[in-house]
């Protein structure tokens, strides 16, 4: 606490220092170079990397989601496994209870999503920063009771879980049901992030990020607070369900110690780790959640929450503002050398 | 064509007729899948070193350091084993990114001993697909033995539901008119528990039990539930709960001075980590069931089986808590792959370990209560299926009664 | 009616837990305006240093004071060395700065003091109070260290200069750097007095759910529910919290049929969402006031 900028922004709300407008997407050629990397990577590695991979695709979506209500909105959430667990399970239940494909359930567990999140949303436009994170909280925290509760464990199947069964590839592809779902992951992944970059961009998303940067003047310029608060909620709610639903499809299985706090926490990370705001970052966020657990343990067994730690704090202590501090680095080196 | 080729083919076809000569007897040739070889057997596992259940994360690295013992002493048949163990943090998503990478990164010959019933339920379809074996997993759901529908999936330990019928036998012979309060953790432990509990009762469960409490693992203390189960007026307690929990029960009974008759699960009989800390003079009286030996009770130091565990944690484990039943726990499931993969003998198959480990019969560990065997075929995939009851008085557990099989509850 | 009775005095033992982990919360707050996640599992680990030191044979009173004052130091170094480096950076980064810390602190204690549960000492005993099986010498002792503990902050923070100027830091940074306090080292002083609280709710709440480096997971839970019910600012209402979420919990568990004992911490909680909907700052909290 020792610049004028800090008091500054104490006085409320600035929990999200504001990222250029400009600074939300990424640059034309990377955009490109990222996507060819993901249409081949699959036939360059074993099975079992491509399921590490829609794994992290499928976490990217949910920090993203995170990242339109925190870094878009300026509203604090703790409760995003709430809202993946919704998602999984409707997917679950809609899959092997309903006998409903696979594709369909997404859908199903976004709206579903997307309206549980928007009625929450109402209570939380009385709450702000910490009040708010405790709400959410409440709400991760009590998730998996809630799955295991006995009047709905016909369907849920209790503490038991569900199996999922996994999808092949349609119209006699020769693929394998992981190189599959992998392509069908990313393609919802890039609908998912070129929506949302869109949102951002439109009406809305100016709304939203004028609440962000100063809820009083953004209500004084006409914006509709409680909508715009509540929508955000939904909207994050909602893509947060169809990465769920994702999940379960490709995990194959949801039982209530899948949706633990320690989700919300992973995703929280993911989004710093990733860059708040910035939503090419969230794809960052979710390689550190995915991978930097496995190198912590590959270090040392006992110490393995430790070296996490450890790993957590060299990544903040180097880029306190997450992968978007790294990438604007890298494009002032990359724009150097090309003048050069 | 080289002259290495030519011998190559040489072996190969001597290698048919070999085997065609002997009518594919198991035995006479060297047979490999994945994950085993001349030199090397790999097995795979998964434990939550970390997250919430990380006080299990013993339990891996106990087998670890049995293996590096066998290592040491020559391997198995002549062969190194390669322990590979990653930390799932008790979440399935994780524990099944590690299977698949033990599967098919590390190419490992079996999955030995993954910890927990939600991350084992998530990897068993997958394994069972690839035939992969998925051995001796560390939870005692009743579901590990099925093998029509999961050949390839086997339990250990004794199943809990199993145990909770014995209880209810013991009960319905010893006190027939008990008013039982029943405290489970809400989760897949305490509900099999209660499951296996009620069945064994039968019609007189709704009768007999008077009152049924669960608590979250995630509650700091469980006093609450105990002070409204006394108020019940039950006069016995089934205490289906995990260690902490269990010893906070045994320690508030002892600080109300209510003294039911007190069952509690085999997952909570330590004496140096359950009946210690919530205080012998607390304890007394207690009721559970067991089938392993204590690692820090004294009537077991001249035990033979018991002195080569003291020497093996000794050497390999040095500085670890004895109290600690994940030590015993891991020295036994590990001993038992052992003896499996001594007695595949060079056919090292998977099909032919699985057919291995389902022909155990009356094998000891060094840990197992004496009497207390592993019996295995076929059509029954649960190795342990005996305990003894047993009683707790001054500072240590009294075994009473036979042998009790528990295959025969269902 | 006994019924209720026991339930209402067995939720105050409880409640007696989260308001001492509230108060360490309260403290933490005051100092940096933010909730520290790591709270817990360092109290968890002052208590294993409290334990060590018994086993190393040292009274009990002489490793209390030990503790507290190894505490307050190790607080003021994490603060220093960690999270000093932080202090420009985001706030969302230093709430990871906290999960690190948690990781870490959680998987050391495991490493050094292994999973089994410890019994801990008190020095109350713990025999029923009066009588009362319901609650033990122990649990009235805990109560009132806390009660104790409360007064001593309201009197440091209100009377003493040291206190003053820890408030002033917080509140207005800015103009308490002009009347010349280090509002740098005031955040390192609440970080010292945080960690010391943190060791007293310890060797308090040891005793009853026993030492293990996954002790306060749930401990921690419901202190924050306690101290944002009591509202962030206020100690007296972080201790009011605590009781109040440790009645309602059982009043729930007890009387709501069907679902009020599997429910019982999401009720609660969600019944603390509602106190916060009407009285969006705590029970006891201030309202802040915003500027444009």
């Amino acid at each position: 606490m020792s610049t004028i900028q800090e008091s500054a922004a104490e006085t409320q709300a600035a929990t999200v220092d504001a990222p250029p407008k400009k600074a939300m997407g990424l640059g034309r050629t990377a955009s490109w170079v990222m996507l060819i990397a993901f249409l081949i990577l699959p036939l360059l590695v074993k099975n079992f990397v491509i399921f590490q991979v829609t794994m992290v695709l499928i976490y990217g979506i949910a920090v993203l989601a995170l990242n339109i209500l925190t870094g878009g909105s300026g509203q604090f959430s703790l409760g995003q496994s709430a809202f993946y667990a919704i998602g999984a399970y409707a997917a679950a239940i809609l899959i092997e209870h309903g006998g409903v494909n696979y594709a369909l359930t997404l859908p199903a567990a976004g709206i579903i999503c997307f309206i549980v999140g928007f009625l929450f949303g109402f209570p939380a436009l009385r709450l702000s920063g910490i009040y708010l994170a405790l709400a959410t909280y409440a709400f991760a925290v009590a998730m998996p009771q809630l799955l295991k509760l006995g009047v709905i464990e016909h369907w849920t199947g209790g503490v038991q879980g569900l199996v999922v069964t996994k999808p092949d590839a349609p119209f006699g592809l020769p693929m394998s049901q992981d190189m599959w779902l992998y392509y069908f992951t990313l393609a919802v992944s890039i609908a998912i992030y070129l929506a949302s970059v869109n949102l951002l961009k439109s009406r809305s998303g100016r709304a939203m990020m004028a609440i962000r940067d100063n809820e009083i003047a953004a209500s004084a310029m006409g914006v509709d607070l409680s909508i715009y608060k509540t929508l955000a909620f939904g909207v994050s709610a909602g893509i947060t369900g169809v990465a769920g639903a994702l999940g379960a499809i490709a995990v194959q299985f949801v039982a209530p110690d899948s949706y633990t706090f320690t989700l919300a926490i992973a995703l929280f990370l993911g989004m710093v780790v990733g860059g708040v705001g910035w939503l090419p970052g969230s794809l960052a966020g979710a390689a550190f959640i995915v991978f930097v657990p496995n190198i912590a343990e590959g270090i040392s067994k006992g110490l393995s929450g430790a070296f996490f730690g450890v790993l957590l704090f060299a990544v903040i202590y180097l880029v306190p503002h997450g992968a978007r501090q790294a990438a604007i680095y890298a494009e002032t080196l990359f724009n150097k050398l090309r003048r050069s | 064509m080289t002259f290495r080729q030519k011998l190559r083919i040489a072996t190969f076809s001597t290698a048919i007729m070999a085997f065609a000569a002997t009518g594919g007897s198991a035995l006479a040739q060297k047979k490999y899948d994945t994950g085993a070889s001349d030199t090397e057997i790999k097995i795979g596992n998964i434990m939550p070193y970390s997250g919430p259940a990380s006080s299990y994360g013993i339990i891996g690295k106990t087998e670890a350091a049995y293996f590096q013992m066998i290592n040491e002493q020559g391997g198995i048949n002549g062969r190194k084993v390669n322990f590979i163990s990653y930390d799932d943090a008790y979440s399935p998503p994780k524990a099944v990114e590690h299977t698949r990478k033990l599967v098919e990164s590390d190419e490992v010959l079996v999955v030995f001993n993954p910890l927990g019933t939600p991350s084992n339920t998530a990897i068993q379809k997958y394994l069972n697909a690839k035939k992969v074996p998925q051995l001796f997993v560390a939870t005692g759901a009743a579901k590990w033995n099925d093998p029509t529908h999961f050949p390839w999936t086997m339990g250990w330990q004794p199943n809990y539901q199993d145990e909770a019928r014995i209880y209810a036998k013991y009960l319905l012979k010893e006190k027939p008119d008990a008013k039982v309060a029943v405290l489970y953790q809400n989760d897949d432990f305490g509900k099999d528990y209660v499951k296996g509990f009620k069945e064994g009762l039968g019609d007189k469960a709704k009768s007999m039990i008077v009152i049924e409490e669960s608590y979250e693992i995630s509650e700091p203390t469980i006093d609450s539930h105990i002070v409204k189960i006394k108020a019940s007026g039950a006069d016995t307690l089934m205490d289906f709960t995990t260690p902490k929990f269990a010893a906070q029960t045994i320690k508030k009974n002892g600080e109300l001075n209510w003294k039911p008759l007190h069952i509690v699960t085999n997952v909570s009989i330590s004496v140096g980590a359950v009946m210690k800390p919530a205080g012998f003079e607390h304890g007394q009286g207690v009721l559970s069931a067991a089938y392993l030996k204590d690692g820090a009770d004294p009537q077991w130091n001249d035990d033979p089986g018991m002195k080569k565990w003291i020497a093996f944690v000794d050497k390999y484990m040095a500085g670890s808590n004895k109290a600690d039943s994940g030590l015993v726990f891991g020295y036994g499931v590990a001993q038992t792959l052992h003896k499996v993969l001594e007695m595949a003998g060079d056919n090292l198959t998977r099909e032919n370990v699985m057919k291995q480990a389902a022909s155990l019969k009356d094998f000891q560990t060094d840990v197992a209560l004496p009497g207390i065997t592993l019996n295995t075929s076929a059509t029954d995939f649960a190795p342990f299926q005996q305990v003894r009851m047993m009683r707790f008085k001054g500072e240590k557990w009294e075994l009473f009664g036979d042998i009790i099989s528990s295959d025969g509850g269902h | 009616m006994e019924l209720f009775i026991n339930q209402v005095l067995a939720g105050i033992a409880t409640g007696a837990i989260y308001a001492c982990m509230a108060l360490a919360i309260v403290m933490i707050f005051q100092a940096i305006d933010h909730l520290n996640f790591a709270q817990g599992e360092m109290a968890m680990f002052s208590t294993f240093i409290a334990w060590q030191l018994m086993q190393w044979g040292i009274p009990y009173w002489w490793a209390f004071l030990l503790t507290l004052i190894i505490s307050f130091v190790a607080g003021i170094v994490i603060e220093r060395v960690l999270f000093k480096p932080l202090a420009k950076a985001p706030v969302l980064t230093n709430v990871a700065g906290f999960i690190a810390l948690f990781a870490i602190v959680n998987s050391v204690a495991g490493l050094i003091w292994d999973f089994t549960i410890k019994q801990f000492p008190t020095p109350f005993g713990s025999s029923p109070f009066l009588g009362s099986q319901l609650i033990s010498t122990h649990q009235v002792g805990m109560i009132g260290v806390t009660l104790g503990l409360l007064i001593a902050l309201f009197l440091f923070f209100r009377f003493t200069r040291i206190g003053l100027a820890m408030r002033a830091a917080a509140a207005m940074p800015e103009s308490a750097r002009l009347v010349g306090i280090n509002t740098s080292w005031m955040v390192a002083l609440g970080w010292g007095m945080a960690s010391a609280i943190g060791a007293i709710a310890g060797i308090l709440i040891a005793p009853v759910v026993f030492l293990e480096p996954n002790m306060m997971l749930g401990v921690l839970l419901y202190g924050f529910a306690a101290a944002v019910l009591g509202g962030l600012t206020s100690p007296l209402g972080a201790v009011l919290g605590g009781f109040l979420v440790g009645v309602f919990e059982n009043l729930v568990g007890t009387y709501i049929p069907g679902v009020g004992n599997e429910l019982k911490l999401p009720i609660a909680l969600a019944l603390i969402v509602i106190v916060l909907v009407v009285k969006p700052n705590g029970l006891m909290g201030h309202t802040v006031v915003k500027r444009v």
